[in-house]
């Protein structure tokens, strides 16, 4: 048993959700009982979608333990085929129906439905939601297309002269982050390249077009979380090769679009010498100076996390001081990026074990999905999120990709909006306790003339001054120094100041001590 | 329940079981008894409850709300996994182990609620031991109780009817000519202190509420106690209190002026309260709601009305639509009718009302479209594609978290319908 609090992903009969809503002429008939439902508000409230997701649950009760809950399942499958008549089924079950084993796939397969029908087998009790979503688009197209594989050994013949090179963009979903705007700026991108689009899957997509998808010359893997599994296979039996950097920041853009080059065979370098983001400007202007060596935590799906982590190093000149990912799947990744910013990287899909470190570190700016959202704002940290999963107001109704370089035009704005302005902060620096310039006070940009909720100083405040028996004490007027340090490195401060104290056995920190910690710490 | 002629109202002339019921059963969609913790914890303020089930539980618990709150919630879920139900790990060992670990981090939880799951319950796993087995380890310490909000037991509501279930197990016995009044089910607190109020000047001594704002606050009961639900949903937890000898005040539920003052009226005339002291002491708010009504009227009179199944407070709902609003109701579906209590509202109901208990979802959306009424009362997974449908709707889910229920506010709960419809009104995109 894991004790919850919050969870990053659902089940992963969610993440086959995600698959089916994103598609047309789809319909998935899941075994479940009556309250899992409540997944269907997940896509009609937060992403705000006009349609009912195309499902069907059966939503058992107790008193149909007793009887036979199969055949509530071959009648919602004959009910729900004869209604949606969809091209394609897919057929699965929660995590209730999965204890009871009516093997709801065996049975729809056994019913000669006049359409493909897609088992599902989804452990619940060990996987989730983005597994759920990858392995169900992987065997969606897997069911789909085997039947045209090609002998082993395949090679694609040459593209013929004059052209133009066609790819699959593979992995947006519902409830993915920004992938409609995302789509639209990477076609914009291929588009000038002259590479023409095949089949953009599973968003948007029906079965018939699935059927396509060997055509393509090549495959973009744009959400590893939902498409490595197909693009892998895709690979193998159909030889197309897979694109597989994520365009998100700029350099990663620059990256994809020299991949798409050599993968596709294209010329790249006018789009790469064109006009590109505008973010490399904005970073290098003098206003931005005060961006240097911000402390920015970073957590969220392995992609975005991963591409969040080099444009906060590489592009804005901030200082990554925390990794991490809910996505275990790609942990390998994730420390091997933390690890080259040298820092460890947190795995985990306990929001407290976050909460934990993000309080321990002291960011100045947090980038995570809605759950690191709360923690920033119990905290009193400016936030910007990242990654799903996401709150309705992250689904803008404005043109806001994360990918390519209008991506990064739109991660530029996101993430410095929420902090404090160059000359903001210097006036807060050196007029601290300063009635209006205090460091409760919220940037005056964003001001809404609230109170910030319990800032991390005010807790710091409680603990502050009480001696503890056998560590060195604080003197009165140190104690009152330490105040006048910003309070975001003000934790950092006291816990140097003390270590330092501590290998030295001094019993007093005066504020001498404090300034030869400094001097000892800084860099 | 008879009507004393001193009450405005029609009553037909019609036994409870005159009313034809369409059954339906087919696919459900309703959030399972589990969501009633969303307002459960924050009603029982030194209350933790701790779900025993999935992944998918955790999921519903936040996104059921349509936010998440804050801070460290007063719930959490207790996650099985695989090796839990392959036997390597004794579950109940798991659970005692997340319980020392829970209480050690929330040292100020004096009631903590083991909450059953789908899944706890298909693999039959104890909770009533495992609550026995915790309340002894953690004894002076915690309270430890559990009950079902499973979706194969329970629909949305029925949740907090199971959890005032359990509690009607702890409560203290009353002497036997200990008059008492309890009023029964969740209700905001700046309610149930209009209520208190009220019941003070109409001279009732000794008025309890479950559930309590602690825990640890539980009411007495016994022979002299009347039951007086504010609330629909509660029939379990009222047979409950029955068989500990408690008397159930039969009376519409106090939604709407007329409603709420049939409601304030049975408890006076089961206490010998005389008209005189009732019609003082409601004349004012009656009189105050009436007028603050009225500004509603004109947007909702003659406006048709369905109510897709969800929260039981369907039929109460469609009444006072009906009776005060001036509203017509097309079907009123309830996931389930439960005829003892709410043999106050049905001689109150028209004679041409469709009222269809269970669902089948589809078949109640093709009605729906055919019907075509001006606001469809329905969940959040329904309401967005019924408006691009071009249908006017309301979440139900908003009818259980606001304080809807009494004399003041009445027009706040005819505000809820006429929203959609003044929105609709002033659109102009």
């Amino acid at each position: 048993m894991q004790l919850t609090l919050w969870t990053y992903e659902g089940p992963p009969h969610v993440g086959a959700m995600r698959i089916a809503t994103s598609m047309r002429d789809v319909h998935y008939v899941l075994h479940a009982p009556q309250g899992d439902t409540y997944a269907d508000l997940l896509f009609t409230m937060i992403e705000r979608r006009d349609r009912r997701p195309p499902v069907t649950y059966t939503t058992f009760q107790a008193r149909d333990l007793g009887g036979s809950t199969a055949d509530l399942v071959t009648t919602t499958l004959r009910d729900a085929y004869e209604r949606f008549r969809p091209q394609a089924m897919l057929v699965g079950e929660s995590c209730t129906a999965e204890l009871i084993q009516d093997q709801p796939g065996a049975l729809a397969l056994g019913m000669d439905l006049p359409v493909p029908v897609i088992p599902l087998e989804l452990p619940s009790y060990s996987k989730k939601e983005n597994w759920g979503a990858s392995e169900t688009f992987y065997h969606l197209v897997r069911g789909l297309l085997a039947g045209a594989a090609p002998e082993p050994g395949y090679q694609r013949p040459v593209r013929p002269q004059g052209q133009p090179p066609l790819a699959n963009i593979l992995g947006p979903s519902a409830l993915g982050f920004r992938c409609r705007d995302d789509v639209q700026e990477i076609k914009r991108l291929l588009s000038s390249l002259g590479v023409d689009v095949n089949v953009v899957a599973p968003e948007s997509a029906s079965p018939a077009d699935l059927l396509r998808l060997p055509v393509a010359d090549f495959n973009i893997c744009l959400y590893p979380e939902i498409a490595r599994t197909t693009c892998a296979w895709l690979a193998r039996t159909f030889a197309q090769p897979t694109v597989t950097t994520v365009p998100i920041g700029v350099g990663a853009t620059r990256d994809f679009l020299f991949e798409v080059g050599e993968v596709s065979g294209v010329d790249v370098s006018q789009v790469l010498d064109g006009e590109g983001s505008r973010l490399p400007w904005y970073s290098r202007s003098v206003d931005s100076t005060y961006l240097t060596g911000k402390r920015v935590f970073i957590f969220g799906d392995a992609s975005h996390a991963l591409a969040a982590a080099r444009i906060a190093n590489e592009e804005l000149g901030f200082n990554v001081v925390g990794l991490g990912s809910y996505s275990r799947e790609s942990a390998r990744e994730v420390r091997a990026a933390a690890t080259q910013l040298g820092i460890e990287a947190l795995i985990t899909d306990d929001y407290l074990a976050v909460e934990q470190q993000v309080e321990a570190l002291q960011p100045e700016l947090v980038l995570g999905t809605q759950m690191e959202r709360h923690i920033a704002k119990r905290l009193g940290l400016p936030c910007a999120v990242i990654s799903a999963p996401f709150h309705v107001q992250d689904c803008p109704a404005r043109y806001s990709p994360q990918m390519g370089f209008e991506g990064a035009n739109v991660i530029f704005d996101g993430w410095v909006h929420p902090l404090m302005m160059g000359l903001e902060e210097h006036l807060l620096n050196m007029f601290r306790g300063d009635f209006e310039f205090h460091e409760d006070a919220a940037p005056s940009h964003l001001n809404n003339g609230l109170e910030r909720p319990a800032a991390p100083a005010q807790l710091e405040e409680q603990t502050a001054d009480v001696p503890v028996p056998g560590e060195p004490c604080w003197a009165p007027e140190a104690s009152t120094e330490l105040h006048k340090i910003p309070f975001f490195v003000r934790g950092k401060a006291r816990r140097n100041t003390e270590r330092y104290a501590a290998e030295r056995g001094l019993a007093t920190i005066t504020i001498e001590t404090l300034y030869d910690a400094k001097a000892h710490f800084g860099r | 329940m008879s009507l004393p002629a001193a009450v405005p109202m029609t009553v037909h002339a019609r036994g409870c079981n005159e009313l034809p019921v369409l059954r339906e059963r087919g696919q459900r969609e309703v959030f399972c008894g589990l969501t009633g913790i969303v307002w459960l914890h924050r009603k029982i303020q030194d209350a933790f409850f701790l779900v025993v089930g999935s992944r998918t539980c955790a999921h519903l618990l936040q996104s059921a709300a349509g936010v998440m709150i804050f801070a460290e919630p007063r719930f959490a879920t207790a996650i099985l996994q695989e090796r839990d139900l392959a036997g390597l790990a004794d579950c109940n060992e798991e659970l005692d182990r997340i319980v020392h670990e829970l209480l050690a981090r929330r040292p100020e939880i004096a009631t903590l609620f083991l909450v059953g799951s789908c899944p706890s319950e298909v693999i039959k796993l104890d909770l009533g031991k495992a609550a026995e087995r915790l309340s002894q380890a953690h004894r002076g310490r915690v309270r430890v109780l559990n009950y079902s909000g499973s979706g194969i037991e329970t629909t949305f509501t029925q949740g907090e009817d199971n959890c005032l279930k359990a509690l009607v197990e702890e409560l203290p016995t009353a002497e036997p000519t200990m008059r008492s009044l309890l009023v029964l089910g969740t209700l905001a607190d700046v309610v149930e202190d209009q209520f208190a109020r009220m019941f003070q000047q109409l001279g009732i001594q000794s008025v309890q509420f479950l559930p309590p704002r602690q825990a640890g606050d539980l009411p007495a009961v016994g022979q002299g106690t009347l039951i007086l639900p504010a609330q629909p949903f509660l029939g379990e937890t009222v047979r409950a209190l029955i068989g500990r000898g408690a008397r159930l005040i039969e009376a519409p539920y106090p939604l709407g002026a007329e409603g709420t003052f049939a409601w304030i009226q049975a408890a006076a005339q089961a206490f010998g309260v005389t008209d005189e002291r009732l019609r003082l002491a409601t004349a004012r708010p009656m009189e105050r709601a009436r007028s603050a009504l009225a500004r509603f009227r004109d947007t909702l009179a003659g406006k048709r009305i369905s109510f897709l199944p969800d929260s039981q407070l369907e039929i109460p709902l469609a009444r006072f639509l009906q009776r005060e609003c001036g509203m017509q109701p097309v079907e009123v579906g309830t996931p389930f009718f439960d005829r003892q209590l709410l043999a106050g509202e049905l001689p109150l109901l028209p004679d041409n009302l469709r009222l269809s208990e269970g669902q089948d979802v589809d078949l109640q959306l093709d009605r729906v479209r055919s019907d075509r009424p001006d606001l469809t009362v329905c969940g959040l997974g329904l309401a967005n594609p019924l408006e691009a449908e071009g249908l006017r709707t309301k979440w139900s889910i908003e009818l259980v978290f606001s304080p809807i229920h009494g004399f003041d506010q009445a027009a706040d709960l005819a505000e809820l319908f006429a929203r959609p419809l003044v929105r609709c009104e002033r659109l102009a995109v």
